[in-house]
């Protein structure tokens, strides 16, 4: 196979320097500034790629010419389409999946004047890709704060989409603010493995509401579960963005998805020349994180604590994963006095001590 | 419908109405896709330009709908033979994903090291693991009397949730800080590409000798005689020597260890590692294929070109017309209605020639 | 763990409300496939009947029009299919799975400016009495659909067993041929079955988006279709099995996110894989009697029928 690979080679030099001729010419005769963006769900599930979407929106509003694909798989088809707007004369490209990793790393190298811009993900391999998150664990925090203060049961229910760090961090996250202000607190949660099924977030929510838990949170994308939370009578939390008006009495405040500030300011930075390879991991400070209205259910006295901490998240006066954290079993994850680095929170994988049940480790 | 199954009165297959069926369902097709763009507001002709001759108008493009069609012809070749004795496999997707673990198992296992050996090894187990896979269902069946529909379908899901268990649990990447991914396979371990540049690969070879082997089992040995005997009347296939149960285990295998094959292209092809979706539903898709292809090993290849090039029309759509990929697919139902529909011509010359008292097919 | 009555209670009502959209589509499809009639398009059907009612309920506030209107779209939709397998004589199976992207393409085209409002209250029945223990929660406080979806399979057990036109449809599924022979209209009692399937499909697609989750998402049936056309194999064809096997599955999906929540160390992946592996493991246990299967498997299932001059 080698050999054949090798003549074939040969062969076909003539065929890729000629197509690269033909890419080549074909970029340079489309001028317009264009922004690509590649979605991994449709734009219609109101959840991760929904908020993307309205990021891309502003972007459209800013005035530059956007495109984006959506529904694209995270396997082979990625790179093909990532290529595709890359050879269609797009200057700047978002991919907003994990899974989105290698193929943009790989296109990056072919398209040197190509930026690309990946979510989520740890590659930089080229001067032209940068890699971008958001810290939704400080998010996740102040709804620690508030659960571990409204429950009566002391009981968290957290429906959990896959067992990756992201969602991971998520939980310990809250489960460390809720046991700050209530050391009873005992978190429960459900794996549903997808991102979004509305019949089987509300089966979940409803179960973790059956076991006990007064409070319901998510890392899933559909409004079913706030919506159960509602006809419940449980305190529930908005995911990506604002649930209130899907269950008024029962949403305490929803953690937002704010793409929309970056994906403005890097299209900029990109059209002006000014773009540089960085790796980012924005929260609250900056906005990427964002909260969304309080329910005066709270009382005045709990919102105004929750605005301070919101603040002091923000400053970095406090951080989420401040020692000492255990894990599980009673281990040291982070000493007194310590902050857990971004290194570990990236690659966070074993519970905190106070969450039930198991992941695989 | 009177006037319409007069055509059964025509006594002969003239060749014209085998060439007029598909072109008709092209003509159809083009026409009810140019009614859809000029209600949605683009110039007809160009929309559909960019739907089906842009996207392989290129050598990448055109090497990108062989990349995509090769996983389907594979899988809906060991299809062909299912189907054809009336065994409804519909686990393909399973099969692909286990014998995408068993084989990505053995390249981490050759992790780092090189040797002609490895890949041959990696293709073998790739094969065995799918067919094991689907040995499930077929000694279900066999042995236990039940139904491989759902027994087939519900392995689906369980190949999912063990890909999912190994990838974030005792496969991950050890330098991927725990995100959900194995480590990339080592070049020893990666399918050839055929041309530098291209992401089309070796196992564009392991489709056409199937397609050739399978070819010369239907139609020149006497278990494909069986096989289509069986599928026909099992009475009559029991007067030809036919073992009704070793032929559903064979063909149970045959199309496991084919969507397995599948699964270790994408694997060792254009993916490089394993993660947590290796297949966009390429088991499912490549029922259509394999009926679209009427079981028959060449229909099978044109029929995996056609649907391959409605997955690369519709983003190929969504970039340069921004029409909602869910344009895509209403437009991948109508190809695939019309071209159904135009078998209608073709379907009752068959008939005609083998019997006129019975028109099952 | 709390174990009381109450609290079983309360489960079993979960796991009914759970099973109903299975119950709706695995009927409607149980009927079309006695007829002969092979629609892999259920899952297309769903999403349809989904979007469709989401939609009637969101402009005519009517509980009625959504509840039909999702009925009717189902219809529309199933005719497509009913058209190419019966008057084109197309292929079933590839008919029915174009039927499903179709249906998933055209819902998420129409669901565009659906997305992200919130659904509107629909009735439920007695709410006040589900306070009561045990039975409260079971038989109280549901939706209109709810009932139908426990009631129906009996009707339709009756219909096939004891009626002439159930004899009809199941004469036409074991051979059409011979029902050809005794002058039944074999493509219209099809057409009508089929069309009932649709309609099935469309209500199960009205209660996701209406009640179960009362909003609009693309993709939201999220394979239900399929579990439910598993569900009639499993039903071996039997309208009263696909109430058991739908509320089986719901129980084991119900349990092991029970389970999960109360913390028990066995692996999620694991957990949430028992749904199917139980399920296949009960359809072996029960599949072991060869002959009753045969007797209740529609003949002609899957054929393409033609009527000869």
């Amino acid at each position: 196979m080698k050999g054949i690979n090798l003549m074939l080679k040969k062969i076909l030099r003539c065929f890729s320097v000629a197509l690269f001729f033909l890419i080549a010419t074909s970029l340079s005769a489309n001028a317009e500034f264009k922004v690509g963006f590649v979605y991994v769900g449709p734009t219609g599930d109101h959840g991760w790629t929904y908020q993307h979407h309205e990021g891309r929106n502003a972007v459209e509003a800013a005035g530059m010419k956007t495109t984006f694909v959506e529904s694209v798989p995270e396997g082979a088809d990625s790179e093909r389409v990532i290529r595709q707007l890359a050879q269609s004369g797009h200057n700047i490209i978002f991919t907003t999946s994990f899974g989105y990793m290698n193929p943009t790393n790989k296109v990056a190298k072919d398209f040197p004047n190509v930026k690309f811009e990946h979510a989520t993900g740890y590659i930089r391999e080229h001067s032209n890709v940068s890699t971008y998150s958001a810290r939704f664990y400080e998010g996740r925090t102040l709804l620690g704060h508030i659960a571990g203060k409204m429950t009566k049961t002391n009981t968290i229910g957290y429906i959990a989409s896959f067992p990756i760090p992201e969602v991971i961090r998520g939980i310990n996250s809250m489960t460390l603010a809720a046991q700050k202000v209530n050391p009873n607190i005992k978190t429960k949660i459900v794996w549903v493995f997808t991102w979004y099924d509305p019949g089987k977030e509300a089966e979940a929510a409803q179960a973790l509401i059956d076991q006990g838990a007064d409070v319901i949170m998510q890392h899933t994308d559909s409004t079913a579960a706030v919506q159960v939370a509602e006809k419940a009578g449980v305190w529930s939390f908005g995911q990506a963005s604002d649930m209130q008006k899907f269950a008024p009495k029962s949403v305490l405040t929803s953690i937002i998805d704010d793409w929309a500030p970056y994906y403005v300011e890097r299209s900029k930075a990109a059209k002006d020349g000014t773009w540089k390879q960085q790796d980012t991991w924005h929260g609250l400070k900056e906005g990427m994180v964002a909260m969304g209205p309080y329910n005066p259910a709270m009382g005045s006295a709990l919102v105004k604590e929750v605005e301070q901490l919101q603040k002091d998240l923000a400053s970095g006066k406090v951080h989420s994963f401040t020692g000492p954290i255990y894990d599980q079993k009673g281990n040291l994850l982070v000493a007194e006095g310590k902050t857990a680095d971004d290194g570990m929170l990236a690659g966070m994988k074993v519970y905190v001590k106070g969450v039930e049940g198991k992941i695989p480790e | 419908m009177g006037s319409l199954i007069k055509i059964e009165k025509r006594n002969d297959i003239s060749n014209s109405i085998l060439l007029f069926s598909p072109v008709l369902a092209i003509i159809l097709t083009l026409l009810s896709g140019a009614i859809i763009f000029y209600f949605l507001g683009f110039q007809p002709l160009e929309a559909l330009k960019i739907f089906f001759i842009i996207p392989i108008a290129d050598l990448y493009g055109f090497s990108e709908l062989l990349l995509k069609a090769t996983p389907l012809c594979i899988i809906a070749i060991g299809l062909s033979f299912c189907f054809k004795t009336n065994n409804w496999n519909i686990g393909a997707e399973g099969q692909l994903i286990f014998g995408g673990i068993v084989s990505g198992g053995v390249a981490l296992l050759f992790y780092n090291q090189e040797g002609f050996f490895i890949l041959p090894i990696i293709i073998l187990t790739g094969a065995l693991g799918g067919a094991i896979f689907a040995l499930i269902p077929a000694i279900l069946k066999t042995y236990f009397n039940t139904n491989e529909i759902l027994t087939s379908l519900m392995l689906v899901y369980v190949a999912k949730l063990l890909l999912d268990y190994l990838v974030v649990g005792p496969w991950t990447n050890p330098e991927g800080f725990n995100f959900p991914e194995t480590r990339m396979f080592s070049d020893s371990a990666r399918m050839p590409l055929l041309f530098e540049g291209l992401r089309i690969h070796a196992g564009i070879f392991i489709a056409l000798m199937l397609v050739a082997l399978s070819w010369f089992i239907f139609f020149k040995t006497f278990l494909g005689f069986q096989m289509k005997v069986s599928g026909l009347s099992l009475k009559t296939a029991r007067y030809a020597g036919y073992k009704g149960k070793k032929t559903i285990l064979l063909v149970f295998i045959i199309s496991g260890a084919c969507a397995g094959l599948a699964g270790v292209g994408e694997i060792t092809g254009p993916i490089g590692q394993l993660y947590r979706e290796i297949s966009p539903e390429y088991g499912f898709t490549a029922i259509i294929v394999t009926f679209l292809g009427r079981l028959n090993p060449i229909g099978i290849i044109f029929a995996s070109l056609i649907v391959a090039l409605t997955y690369l029309g519709a983003e190929s759509a969504q970039i340069f017309l921004q029409v909602p990929k869910s344009i895509g697919q209403i437009f991948q139902g109508l190809i695939l209605f019309f071209l159904l529909a135009s078998d209608f011509l073709l379907y009752f010359k068959v008939k005609f020639l083998i019997t006129q008292k019975k028109n099952e097919y | 763990m709390n174990i009381d009555l109450n609290f079983i209670g309360i489960i079993i009502a979960a796991v009914m409300a759970s099973s109903v959209p299975l119950i709706l589509a695995a009927t409607g499809e149980l009927i079309v496939e006695r007829s002969g009639v092979l629609n892999l398009g259920v899952e297309g059907m769903i999403i349809i009947g989904a979007i469709s009612g989401f939609a009637f309920m969101m402009s005519t506030e009517s509980i009625v029009i959504a509840i039909f209107g999702a009925m009717f779209a189902g219809i529309i939709i199933s005719l497509i299919f009913g058209f190419l397998t019966q008057t084109l004589l197309t292929l079933h199976v590839p008919t029915g799975l174009a039927l499903t992207i179709f249906g998933i393409g055209v819902s998420a085209m129409l669901g565009k400016n659906f997305v992200g409002l919130p659904g509107k209250e629909i009735p439920v029945f007695f709410e006040n009495l589900d306070k009561i223990t045990f039975i409260g929660p079971i038989l109280f406080g549901h939706s209109i659909i709810f009932y139908f979806a426990f009631v129906f399979p009996f009707f339709v057990y009756y219909f096939l067993k004891k009626t002439k036109m159930g004899l009809i449809v199941r004469a036409v599924g074991d051979s059409h041929h011979v029902a050809t022979d005794q002058g039944i209209n074999v493509i219209l009692v099809r057409y009508l079955c089929i069309m009932f399937g649709g309609a099935m499909s469309g209500l199960a697609g009205a209660y996701l988006s209406l009640v179960y989750t009362p909003q609009w998402i693309e993709n939201m049936s999220s394979g239900r279709g399929w579990i439910a056309l598993a569900l009639v194999v499993f039903a071996t064809w039997n309208p009263l099995k696909v109430l058991v096997g739908a509320l089986l599955f719901g129980s084991i999906s119900i349990l092991q996110l029970h389970m999960q929540a109360a913390g028990v160390r066995i692996p999620v992946q694991f957990l949430s894989a028992l749904p199917y592996l139980l399920t296949i493991l009960v359809l072996v246990v029960i599949s072991r009697d060869d002959r009753k299967i045969k007797l209740n498997t529609p003949n002609s299932l899957g054929k393409t029928f033609y009527k000869e001059n």
